[in-house]
């Protein structure tokens, strides 16, 4: 409804102004891009002996989800049906802003966790996956005698 | 701090909440004869961290993102920044804020607002006479 009222160009100069910001972020770009304004969003973070990612996918039937681990990248796909109904006159679209269609988003491993060491699960329309960092890769206390 | 101080300090508390800063979730909206059917989305709020409140003429929508972090998690990533959700819409004479009727499943709210008697939509009979 709102989206009438600012010409198409609006958004368009907005994410051109938020690209600009980013080539100020740092001196090198992932080869993936940011990969920001995507769905679903991602949270990544590690602990000494894990790396977990938090995907906000609301609305997903989990068995829908494909996630995989190949050559060090994880990736995410899956797709999301419109809840909103069918064109027809009985009804009419007043706001359509929720993300709707095929979506896949990849994350860059580091090279210690064991792909063979993944749990993810979904709850309140979160994917969350936790991969664990390989033993041998985990800081060790070398004891001196 | 002084004891005296205390209902101060809770309130002082809720404006720092408040100043965090909110998270504009989107939605899907479409009218048909029936009402108004609203989708949020609101990934990561369990349901008892949703607040659905209509006052007045406004129906706003509240929501706490609780994850299970672990404590020694260290972001290195992080899209979405904050943890509360709130938007809030005005809703006019013509629907029927009484009977708003709301399901929240896998992160997506529904909301159904249903359009007060007087404006459901009614087919006038021509008659020839």
């Amino acid at each position: 409804m709102y989206r009438t009222l600012f010409p198409s160009t609006f958004f368009a100069e907005l994410d051109r102004l938020q690209r600009e910001m980013q080539r100020f972020a740092g001196p090198t770009t992932s080869i993936r891009g940011f990969g920001r304004n995507g769905f679903p969003a991602l949270n990544i973070g590690g602990t000494p002996d894990s790396v977990e990612i938090y995907a906000f996918a609301p609305g997903l039937d989990p068995k829908t989800l494909d996630v995989t681990i190949e050559r060090g990248v994880l990736s995410l796909s899956g797709e999301r049906h419109s809840d909103l109904p069918a064109d027809d006159s009985k009804s009419s679209v007043h706001i359509n802003e929720r993300f709707d269609g095929h979506f896949r988003r990849a994350v860059s491993l580091s090279d210690d966790v064991d792909p063979e060491n993944v749990t993810a699960d979904y709850n309140d329309g979160v994917v969350h996956i936790s991969i664990k960092r390989r033993a041998s890769a985990q800081p060790r206390r070398i004891e001196i005698h | 701090m002084a004891n005296s101080n205390d209902t101060k300090i809770t309130k002082s508390d809720e404006t720092a909440r408040y100043d965090e800063g909110r998270m504009l979730p989107p939605v899907d909206v479409f009218e048909d004869a029936s009402g108004i059917t609203l989708y949020a989305d609101l990934p990561g709020v369990p349901k008892d961290k949703l607040t659905i409140r209509v006052e007045a003429d406004a129906l706003t929508i509240e929501g706490e993102v609780s994850l299970p972090v672990a404590a020694n998690v260290e972001a290195s990533h992080a899209e979405v920044n904050l943890s509360r959700y709130q938007r809030a819409f005005s809703l006019g004479q013509e629907l029927d804020r009484e009977k708003v009727a709301a399901e929240f499943k896998n992160g997506v709210l529904k909301l159904h607002i249903p359009k007060a008697e007087h404006a459901k939509p009614r087919k006038v009979e021509v008659r020839v006479a």
